[in-house]
């Protein structure tokens, strides 16, 4: 049987994207960025503190990281639930001895359960980014606007309430958006969002409710995605980190300031044999001149000063 | 009904194969060949194949797509620039009309544009012949009206096909099919009308193979490029060998992954014998001079060929 008609119709073949939240631009193409102090690379690094549910629904899909087994699935509940409990000590003591400023993801279940962890992160001066409510609760194609707004509500005052803080990025669980997620979290005061993995430079995302902008949280320099996705070696993972950071290093010197975005779990870079795999991949960052290490918030201000 | 064998081609063993002999005496022809790709956000459904895993709008899988146009193109073409390189691209043909500027920067360095359909979210299982004419005939009018260029090659979309794909593809004119996996030379294509030949395509070598589905690091990529050259080098000494470098921006042109890939792309193209060149002039070059020969040494193996 042929397909249908329609399959070979194109009502989006124009110029740019096939949607309208963004425009079509060439990294390569746009204006040189100069960060403060002349700095050549603007360091974000992001750990994510996430509450995986024992009852962690399996529609539309699991977060990655989630429950594997039938349940009750302690094995994987366990293993993630160590990352707020062990993991984020040996993560934060690592980050203070580099010197190193962090924007933490953190779901809101998260600040309920563990308020420490709120209290740890307060005492850095570090930024909170809501990471929705936890790795259960998605946000997902289809979903009812109403359950949604109510879920990107719960996440931003809980965390508000907890931090002080106001709390102005924003990173779905699993990166997992609706068709409405962008318009909601804007319209709830986000002005920056971590899903979005086309760029590795902010750019104006269009919302009902303005423009807000994507930063880039870096995906292919996860550790999650190289460990556990690719299943690589920790040594693999250092020389991927620090390729990284060499190549836009260099980058800097014809193309403007940078940003290097390191995502770390403290579930999986946080055990014995991983710890000092991720504090060799940021010293060696850390060991360069112009790197200016900062949270989201400052590194989008900054850029959206250029003028 | 479902068949054994695609039957496009004959048994031909690698050994006592009639010399293949490249311009200038080269041992490898190289060619590297960038996918330029554009998925769609909410493509139509198909019966045989889901494009997204995740509900629509699947953002994480199409944003990792859309970081090759954005970013990692030109990293990759900065790298083949360097080493003389001229890609053959594998182009979702509605890409001309998406983001001319890319085609621009490709024409600019006279590299070859060959079909890989209208957008990678579009697949031709169940397409009848009528359709599948409609997308071969849009591949070579938005082709030749943005780049000028009449099409020779076809890698199909999302490697899906139907049984009268290459049928087809010979008698719109096209010279080579890079669907055929099964060789290290070029071969013979039965089609039935004109001359058809397929030209090895590695997905060996394909990086997002490499990454995406045998999750190999950057640096392990680098090394299976130079023993997969090396091989086939020393090999070339005796008769002509192909060796293709399948690309795709959003993948080899990462930051943590490009520096590995120029490393190994700088050593296979500082060899002497080595003609770094597109599919249509290896395809060209092999219609001219080695098809017939093939063809014979081909039939010398068909089951009760005499002598054998």
């Amino acid at each position: 049987m042929a397909l249908p008609d329609d399959y070979l119709k194109y009502p989006k073949r124009a110029y740019g994207m096939d949607h309208d939240r963004y425009t079509w631009s060439i990294l390569q193409k746009r204006p040189k960025v100069a960060w403060p102090n002349g700095a050549r690379i603007a360091l974000w690094v992001v750990p994510a503190l996430e509450f995986f549910p024992l009852d962690q629904p399996a529609q539309p899909f699991r977060a990655p990281g989630g429950m594997v087994t039938p349940y009750p699935d302690l094995r994987h509940y366990t293993l993630r639930d160590y990352g707020n409990r062990v993991g984020v000590f040996r993560v934060f003591k690592l980050l203070d001895a580099l010197a190193i400023k962090a924007s933490v993801a953190v779901n809101s279940k998260v600040a309920q359960r563990y308020p420490l962890l709120i209290d740890e992160i307060d005492a850095r001066g570090w930024e909170v980014i809501a990471g929705g409510v936890d790795m259960g609760r998605l946000h997902y194609g289809g979903m009812d606007a109403a359950a949604e707004m109510a879920q990107v509500r719960e996440s931003l005052s809980v965390l508000r309430e907890a931090t002080g803080q106001a709390v102005t990025g924003w990173l779905s669980p699993a990166k997992s958006e609706s068709e409405n997620t962008l318009d909601l979290v804007a319209a709830e005061g986000v002005d920056y969002v971590c899903d979005w993995i086309n760029d590795d430079m902010p750019y104006e995302i269009e919302t009902k409710y303005g423009t807000i902008h994507s930063m880039p949280h870096a995906h292919e320099i996860d550790d999650q995605t190289i460990m556990m996705g690719y299943h690589h070696s920790e040594a693999q993972f250092v020389d991927q980190v620090r390729d990284q950071f060499d190549v836009l290093y260099g980058e800097t010197e014809t193309e403007g300031g940078r940003i290097m975005a390191v995502t770390i779990h403290p579930w999986m870079s946080g055990q014995p044999h991983r710890i000092r795999a991720l504090e060799a991949a940021l010293a060696h960052i850390m060991a360069h001149d112009g790197v200016w290490s900062a949270t989201g918030a400052e590194i989008l201000a900054a850029f959206k000063g250029q003028g | 009904m479902q068949k054994e064998d695609p039957g496009l081609y004959d048994y031909w063993p690698y050994k006592d194969r009639p010399k293949l002999e490249w311009p200038n005496g080269a041992r490898v022809a190289l060619w590297v060949a960038p996918n330029i790709e554009f998925y769609e956000l909410d493509p139509p459904a198909n019966p045989k194949r889901t494009p997204w895993p995740r509900p629509t709008p699947a953002i994480l899988p199409y944003a990792q797509r859309d970081y090759g146009n954005r970013a990692g193109h030109w990293r990759m073409m900065e790298v083949m620039d360097r080493c003389g390189v001229r890609g053959s691209v594998s182009l979702n043909v509605a890409l001309c009309e998406h983001h001319p500027e890319l085609i621009e920067e490709c024409v600019k360095r006279d590299w070859e544009f060959y079909s890989h359909g209208i957008y990678n979210t579009r697949y031709c299982y169940d397409m009848d012949e009528a359709q599948e004419r409609a997308i071969i005939e849009d591949a070579i009018e938005t082709v030749r009206k943005h780049t000028g260029q009449t099409i020779a090659g076809w890698l199909a979309p999302a490697l899906t096909h139907t049984e009268r794909t290459m049928d087809l593809l010979a008698e719109y004119g096209l010279l080579y099919t890079c669907d055929l996996f099964c060789d290290d030379q070029p071969q013979p294509v039965k089609v039935k009308s004109g001359r058809f030949i397929s030209i090895p395509y590695s997905l060996e070598m394909n990086d997002i193979i490499v990454y995406n589905f045998n999750f190999q690091a950057p640096r392990r990529y680098a090394d299976m490029l130079k023993a997969n050259f090396d091989q086939l080098y020393e090999e070339g000494a005796a008769s002509g060998t192909v060796m293709c470098i399948p690309l795709h921006a959003y993948a080899v042109g990462q930051p943590h992954r490009i520096q590995p890939f120029a490393e190994a792309l700088e050593y296979i193209t500082g060899h002497d014998d080595v003609w770094v060149t597109t599919g249509r002039e290896i395809a060209q070059w092999y219609l001219d001079h080695h098809y017939d020969t093939a063809l014979k040494d081909i039939a010398k193996y068909k089951a009760g060929a005499a002598g054998g």
